[in-house]
């Protein structure tokens, strides 16, 4: 009975033909390799994306004045809604991650040679798309965050010459932040990069049936395009082997480990926020990106402003097309990383860069802390013993919020330098004159201080410095100084 | 082998091709460029509305007109207030995103600024220090004097500053859109 439903079947499907045309289809045996896992797994992440942003839509509401409520609900009132949003954001996070392991592994073992170039751009852009899903899910979680971040853009859209100002109602679908942004964003997230995607997808399947997978690249042995194609064509004839059932297994156990570590996450961090309402009316908060866009957030901060324009809009692009035009300027020739150092070298560097600007984005030093001259009082060891003049300065530190930028003991800000050896590095003269004047990133104080309220506080600073070491001197002065 | 006599030979089967001729035009060829042109059409008069609907917020230039900040007793001299008004363009289903907070520095009885929260550098709400007379800005650190000028950091800019005036003793300002650097307000 089975055997006739399954012969019917085949008849009208030919089911076997399309088996080995792809499932089946025979692929180099070097490809049976654990460096071999990302790209499944990033299409199993998507797939988990799939499902389970389908069923969070069962319930989530695209309106602002809704939707912060409805993922209240879905965190605490609806059943399990909580684990549906953690694993979504997991799977988000994990599918970012993934696909850049696809993208660093693929550009090591040389895939993108001939004849894969369109493999690769189409991958370039299906990791873009998979950014925007990052930054337009980011969006839906409409929260405070989700409403500044929205202002970020706009503001970084509003930098673009000529057309900032339609770019920027383009974006916000208006003038303001208000209810059609947040439906544009949710039509993006849902139907427009999400289709964008299972079309490239397609493509990019498509390629790697055609074009077949590269082979584990070995040390000397180079592509010409003359010869590339027969050569591989040939070994796939004599060595080549299914990719099911032969190859398939540690892709299987790769993509089970990767749900286990998702889910695993989802129970034991839960879903990401919504932080407060997104109520533009309440000020006090911190915008702060996503993971993924930490990095740009901290080189927004660090990049000098004269040149922030010019790198915020040209780079990426300028970036972007070095990165999808590498087939085209690095065609042939050796694959693998045992050869090319420079790529090595360029994936540690991006690594590094990019790690550290999170790093630096997870804690943002150059950001003042707004509660800081209320909320974190002066050591004690700094105000024992210190005369009246000097515990007044004491208190004009906290209450002018020179703490917001300048630690004491630790604990403060560090948009400035901190203030615990202030007396061994400046002069009373230059304390003054940096109070007043400021320089740098520091604003001038002058008009906000009477004259006993600079000398208090100078006078508190020129205690701080430990026992061991000698205040700060002019150098013009040193002489009378001895001589005394 | 004409048309006529393959027919006769067996009904049922599928007619083979006709040789095209070598010039003019043949009836297929007709059809398929009258389908390809009438197609091309059809896509005009969905895609170009299509276009128009989507795009449309693109070339809408920003609606702004005179909103009222209160009376002006709500402004004490000499400081500067956290105001909120409700956008003139909201929607029904705008909910809390349709206030939008500003600024309010009363200068004397008749002098007044009023700031945008927005910082110039991206656009985060920037917050008023009474006693440093500073504004100050949690996400890169940009921070502005009272007056609104750029006293530090990132920002390219002063503050943005709407325009306003005093109309039956109410303080109004000018507002509709997002300052940004290519609209300030």
């Amino acid at each position: 009975m089975l055997r006739s439903i399954a012969l019917w079947l085949e008849e009208r499907l030919h089911l076997m033909k399309l088996f080995e045309s792809t499932a089946g289809h025979k692929v180099p045996p070097s490809t049976n390799s654990w460096f071999y896992v990302f790209g499944s797994g990033t299409l199993l992440c998507f797939v988990l994306q799939i499902v389970t942003g389908t069923c969070l839509a069962f319930v989530y509401v695209p309106s602002t004045s809704q939707a912060w409520t409805s993922l209240q609900y879905l965190n605490n009132q609806q059943f399990l809604g909580w684990f549906l949003r953690a694993v979504h954001n997991w799977g988000s996070i994990f599918m970012v991650g993934i696909m850049t392991l696809h993208l660093v592994q693929t550009f090591l073992f040389g895939a993108y040679k001939y004849p894969r170039e369109l493999t690769w751009v189409s991958g370039c852009v299906l990791f873009l798309c998979t950014l925007g899903m990052a930054f337009t899910g980011q969006v839906l979680r409409f929260d405070q965050d989700a409403y500044w971040g929205l202002g970020i853009g706009a503001s970084i859209m509003g930098r673009v010459p000529l057309i900032g100002a339609q770019l920027v109602h383009l974006m916000l679908a208006g003038s303001t932040i208000a209810g059609e942004t947040l439906s544009r964003f949710f039509s993006l997230h849902v139907f427009v990069v999400p289709g964008t995607i299972i079309a490239l997808l397609s493509l990019h399947l498509r390629l790697v049936l055609t074009k077949g997978i590269n082979e584990y690249p070995k040390a000397g042995c180079v592509v010409r395009k003359e010869s590339y194609a027969t050569e591989y064509e040939e070994m796939i004839e004599k060595t080549g082997v299914p990719f099911v059932p032969n190859v398939i297994g540690k892709d299987l156990i790769f993509s089970g480990f990767l749900i286990v570590a998702i889910v695993t996450c989802a129970l034991v961090f839960g879903p990401a926020g919504p932080s407060g309402p997104p109520n533009p009316t309440l000020i006090h908060t911190a915008p702060r990106p996503d993971f993924y866009f930490l990095p740009i957030y901290a080189i927004l901060a660090l990049l000098p402003a004269y040149m922030e324009t010019v790198l915020l809009l040209v780079a990426p692009l300028l970036g972007l097309a070095v990165l999808i035009l590498l087939p085209f300027y690095s065609g042939t020739g050796e694959k693998s990383f045992r050869r090319r150092p420079m790529a090595v070298v360029i994936v540690l560097l991006a690594f590094l860069t990019v790690g550290l600007l999170a790093y630096l984005g997870t804690f943002a030093p150059w950001s003042p802390h707004m509660d800081a001259w209320s909320g974190t009082p002066a050591p004690a060891a700094y105000v024992k013993g210190r005369s009246g003049l000097e515990l007044q300065g004491a208190i004009l530190i906290q209450s002018k919020q020179c703490r917001n930028c300048h630690s004491l003991g630790g604990e403060g800000g560090m948009r400035g330098p901190a203030l615990d050896t202030v007396a061994t590095r400046l002069t009373r003269d230059q304390l003054i004159r940096q109070v007043i004047q400021g320089s740098g990133n520091m604003p001038a104080y002058g008009k906000n201080l009477r004259p006993a309220e600079v000398t208090a506080l100078v006078a508190f600073m020129q205690t701080l410095r430990p026992s061991y070491q000698p205040e700060a001197r002019d150098s013009t002065q040193s002489a009378q100084t001895v001589s005394r | 082998m004409t048309a006529e006599d393959q027919k006769s030979e067996c009904p049922c089967k599928l007619a083979l091709p006709t040789e095209a001729p070598a010039q003019g035009i043949s009836r297929r060829n007709l059809l398929l460029k009258v389908g390809a042109g009438l197609n091309g059409i059809a896509a005009a008069l969905i895609g170009v509305p299509l276009l128009g609907y989507v795009l449309s917020s693109f070339t809408k230039s920003s609606p702004n007109s005179w909103i009222s900040l209160g009376p002006l007793d709500r402004f004490p001299q000499g400081e500067t207030r956290l105001a909120v008004y409700r956008n003139p363009v909201s929607k029904p289903w705008d909910g809390d995103t349709a206030q939008v907070p500003c600024w309010v520095r009363r200068i004397d009885s008749q002098a007044f600024q009023v700031f945008a929260i927005n910082c110039t550098h991206l656009g985060c709400p920037v917050r008023w220090f009474q006693e440093s007379r500073l504004f100050m800005c949690p996400c890169h650190g940009g921070a502005f004097y009272e007056d609104g000028s750029h006293a530090s950091g990132p920002p390219p800019r002063g503050l943005f500053e709407y325009q306003h005036r005093i109309e039956g003793g109410e303080l109004k300002v000018l507002g509709g859109h997002v300052p940004t650097l290519a609209e300030p307000l």
